[in-house]
């Protein structure tokens, strides 16, 4: 017999993964707004996502109501437990989406929007980091019900997690644009990458150093025998990322500090998911005690199976049309 | 601060309101799609340079009005878990499925042609293009059918059983898809949705052809958004009746607030036009009404017996007097449309559509009456639904989440002051688009130079359309 569970537990992760990859970036590049003061800077950048910003965040929708599908009872006490940071979140995810139309529209001449857009990324990404802290820390449950308060998601912890996924959002941000600009933009871009990759391997190595200290297992999980045989690869792969991301930055390339940066991400969120297996509320709730009736799941496994393919291949054809360097003086507002 | 307060009371209020502005923006967008894909399509098949026109026209409204239903339609997303976590624990099995659905088969393909749409005319060609456009319209209504069958099983739930830790669990897929009011309520839903955009449509002509009677653009989009009104609202009437009977078949306990029967009539109810319901008293004072009318329209047939909500325990009473005003409102707003349908109508046969101030002031002035309808009909099939969340199964009281009032308070208040900035800002630029007049030569959703050029209409031209 399959296990269904498993599975929606990878689909889950890869649909958070995807979100993670591609609202990553265009976040990041609100985080870094302020940098850029310039009028003409910031439309290029804007213009570099407007065209796929909306899908990037479909996969967070994917995300929330994928959760409630395939695992309602994580979803019921997940987000009551984070309660404060997911609504922040969405805060930010409004003031920051609608600011990609209406930037366009005012004709006041400080565009206020510009500062919707920045605090909003940062907002959003502050409150996805400091909840990804507040899960791997545990919640409170009581039955099938969050038991906790309003503001237990609040620990040193769960700021440094919030404060690190602005320093790799900013990353993802600067890698990009380096890829899709050119001249003064992508020397400056190039700039803020240095000092924000070293930002965001500071961010690692605080984050998995505290982690084994949230609780035992975790640390049992990562530091004995067999297990180590599975953990040790990740920060070996961390450090030759990291290698192969500073010669690319120094060689000056375009298109592969972007991809090496995803690399982080994608070795970063497997050492989460080594952490929090076979949970999905740490602790407390496994997948399996989570997972919705097998014939819920089954019916939404024949849609994903044929419709993620085609979602992704007509998300790429999206991404080839806006293909290159932006272009300052047509760009796709022409 | 608000410990006193019902936190099951705050979090309807803040599913209410955001649902409430977040409906408004799709009931638009599923038309305005399907409107730019007719355009775009005349476009293509006439080759008349008014079509290219309007389609640019209206495409710059469109990007503003989805981008605030793709933003506020995430917080509604997420407000199932925040708000509502017993009842996503219990339904979960049931209706998650039906909106993963929505999001795999209609959010993607949304989004993920909508670039194209809006700024790839150029790079992909028209043929291409025009699939783009076609493929976010056919989104737009794929959500439709998937919101709307998860809702309607909340209303009129089937195919399904319970299991040991109490949640509704899936016994037919098909039983729970097309559940007993699913039909009626998507055929209701996007037809309103089509009357919305075509009273919008036909405002924004209305207000130019006031100004040059001559303007191209405006003559063809007020023809076709009077069209559409004399041909759809009538239709609408018929749906909303089948959907009113099958709601009498399923839910008789709205009908009975819909219709203010607090008490049972043996031999014909009366039609109550107006009155002030009482939810304490249990009677409607003040009413005007048509004895024997009501079994008429919902029995056909003067005498046919009754029964009212004297045969409901009173806990399972929803709120009578919202239910019962907010159908009324939706019934005339409905009504209203049709009287400018037939006003059109008399105006094009005496050949005047385009020189009548008269009609074109009744459509400028119905130009916000699909929204108001669009609203005034959720607040009945939704208020009329409570006490429960599922009908008849699960009490709303038994959904919410376990949060303390001042932590859904705190939301509520967030959430009303993000909205009133964003909204705000959002009607203001969507009416100073519309202000400006379609001209030959227009542009799409672009930088800065071309809005720049449709910003100068002065305030004053927008008023009279809110």
């Amino acid at each position: 017999m399959i296990d269904i569970p498993v599975i929606f537990a990878f689909i889950i992760a890869f649909a958070v993964f995807v979100y993670v990859v591609m609202d990553g970036f265009d976040l990041g590049l609100g985080i870094l707004f302020p940098l850029f003061p310039k009028k003409d800077d910031r439309d290029i950048i804007m213009n570099s996502v407007a065209p796929v910003w909306d899908g990037n965040e479909t996969w967070l929708v994917l995300g929330g109501g994928g959760l409630m599908a395939a695992f309602p009872l994580a979803y019921s006490v997940l987000m009551p437990a984070l309660y404060t940071p997911m609504i922040a979140m969405l805060v930010g995810l409004i003031f920051r989406g609608v600011a990609f139309e209406f930037r366009w529209r005012t004709l006041r001449e400080r565009n206020r929007w510009d500062i919707a857009f920045a605090g909003g990324s940062l907002l959003a990404t502050l409150a996805q980091g400091i909840a990804l802290g507040a899960i791997l820390q545990g919640v409170h449950v009581e039955g099938r019900h969050y038991a906790g308060g309003w503001w237990d998601w609040l620990t040193p912890f769960s700021l440094l997690t919030g404060i690190s996924l602005v320093a790799g959002y900013g990353l993802l941000g600067a890698t990009w644009l380096v890829m899709k600009t050119e001249g003064d933009l992508r020397e400056r871009a190039y700039h803020l990458s240095w000092w924000l990759l070293f930002a965001m391997l500071a961010a690692i190595g605080a984050v998995s150093l505290a982690t084994p200290f949230l609780s035992i297992e975790y640390a049992h999980r990562w530091f004995s025998w067999p297990g180590i045989l599975l953990t040790a690869p990740v920060p070996v792969a961390v450090a030759a990322v990291t290698a192969l991301l500073l010669r690319s930055l120094a060689a000056r390339q375009d298109y592969r500090p972007f991809f090496l940066s995803l690399a982080l991400f994608a070795l970063s969120y497997a050492g989460l998911g080594i952490s929090m297996w076979p949970y999905i509320v740490p602790r407390s709730i496994t997948i399996w005690q989570a997972a919705a009736p097998r014939d819920s799941q089954i019916f939404m496994l024949f849609g994903i199976v044929v419709l993620v393919p085609m979602i992704l291949a007509y998300t790429a054809w999206a991404y080839y049309v806006f293909r290159g360097k932006v272009d300052p003086h047509g760009g796709y507002h022409s | 601060m608000f410990e006193g307060w019902d936190a099951v009371f705050l979090a309807r209020a803040q599913f209410a309101f955001t649902m409430s502005f977040h409906i408004v923006f799709p009931a638009f967008s599923i038309g305005l799609a399907s409107y730019l894909a007719v355009l775009e399509g005349l476009w293509l098949w006439t080759g008349r340079d008014v079509f290219i026109n309007l389609f640019n026209y209206w495409l710059k409204i469109f990007a503003i009005a989805f981008g605030m239903g793709v933003v506020s339609g995430i917080v509604m997303s997420y407000q199932f878990g925040t708000n509502w976590s017993a009842f996503s624990d219990k339904v979960g099995p049931v209706i998650g499925p039906l909106m993963a659905y929505e999001v795999l088969t209609a959010f993607f393909l949304e989004a993920g042609f909508l670039g194209v749409m809006l700024f790839g005319l150029k790079r992909v060609g028209p043929r291409l293009h025009f699939l783009a456009t076609l493929m976010v319209a056919i989104g737009t209504l794929i959500s439709a059918f998937w919101i709307l069958s998860a809702n309607s099983w909340m209303q009129t739930p089937a195919g399904y059983a319970v299991n040991a830790d109490g949640q509704f669990v899936v016994a037919s897929w098909l039983h729970v898809i097309f559940n007993p009011s699913f039909p009626y309520r998507l055929v209701h839903m996007v037809l309103a949705a089509y009357l919305t955009t075509s009273l919008v449509v036909g405002a924004v002509g209305a207000f130019h052809l006031l100004r040059d009677s001559h303007l191209a653009g405006a003559r063809v989009m007020f023809s076709m958004a009077m069209w559409m009104a004399a041909i759809v609202a009538p239709i609408q009437i018929i749906a909303g009746d089948q959907h009113g009977l099958n709601t009498l078949e399923h839910q008789p306990v709205k009908i009975m607030a819909m219709e203010g029967h607090f008490q049972s009539h043996k031999d014909g109810a009366p039609l109550i036009l107006f009155g002030l319901p009482s939810q304490s008293e249990g009677k409607v004072n003040y009413a005007i009404e048509v004895p024997k009318a009501g079994s008429l329209i919902l029995k056909h047939s003067l005498d046919a017996p009754m029964t009212g909500l004297d045969t409901v325990p009173r806990e399972n009473w929803p709120p009578v007097p919202v239910v019962f005003w907010s159908f009324r409102i939706m019934v005339g707003m409905g009504l209203l449309m049709v009287a400018l349908g037939l006003l059109s109508l008399w105006m094009r046969w005496r050949g005047t559509l385009y020189d009548s101030r008269l009609l074109h002031i009744f459509a400028i002035a119905m130009g916000p009456a699909g929204f108001v309808a669009v609203l005034a009909g959720w607040f009945t099939t939704e208020v009329g639904r409570q006490p429960y969340t599922v009908y008849g199964l699960l009490r709303t009281v038994d959904s919410a989440s376990p949060l303390a009032p001042p932590a859904v308070a705190s939301s509520l208040i967030a959430f009303a002051i993000v909205y009133f900035i964003v909204y705000a800002a959002g009607i203001t630029y969507l009416l100073r688009l519309m202000a400006a007049p379609p001209h030959p030569g227009e542009q799409g959703p672009s930088g800065d130079e071309p809005v720049r050029a449709a910003g100068i209409t002065p305030a004053s031209a927008v008023t009279g359309k809110t």
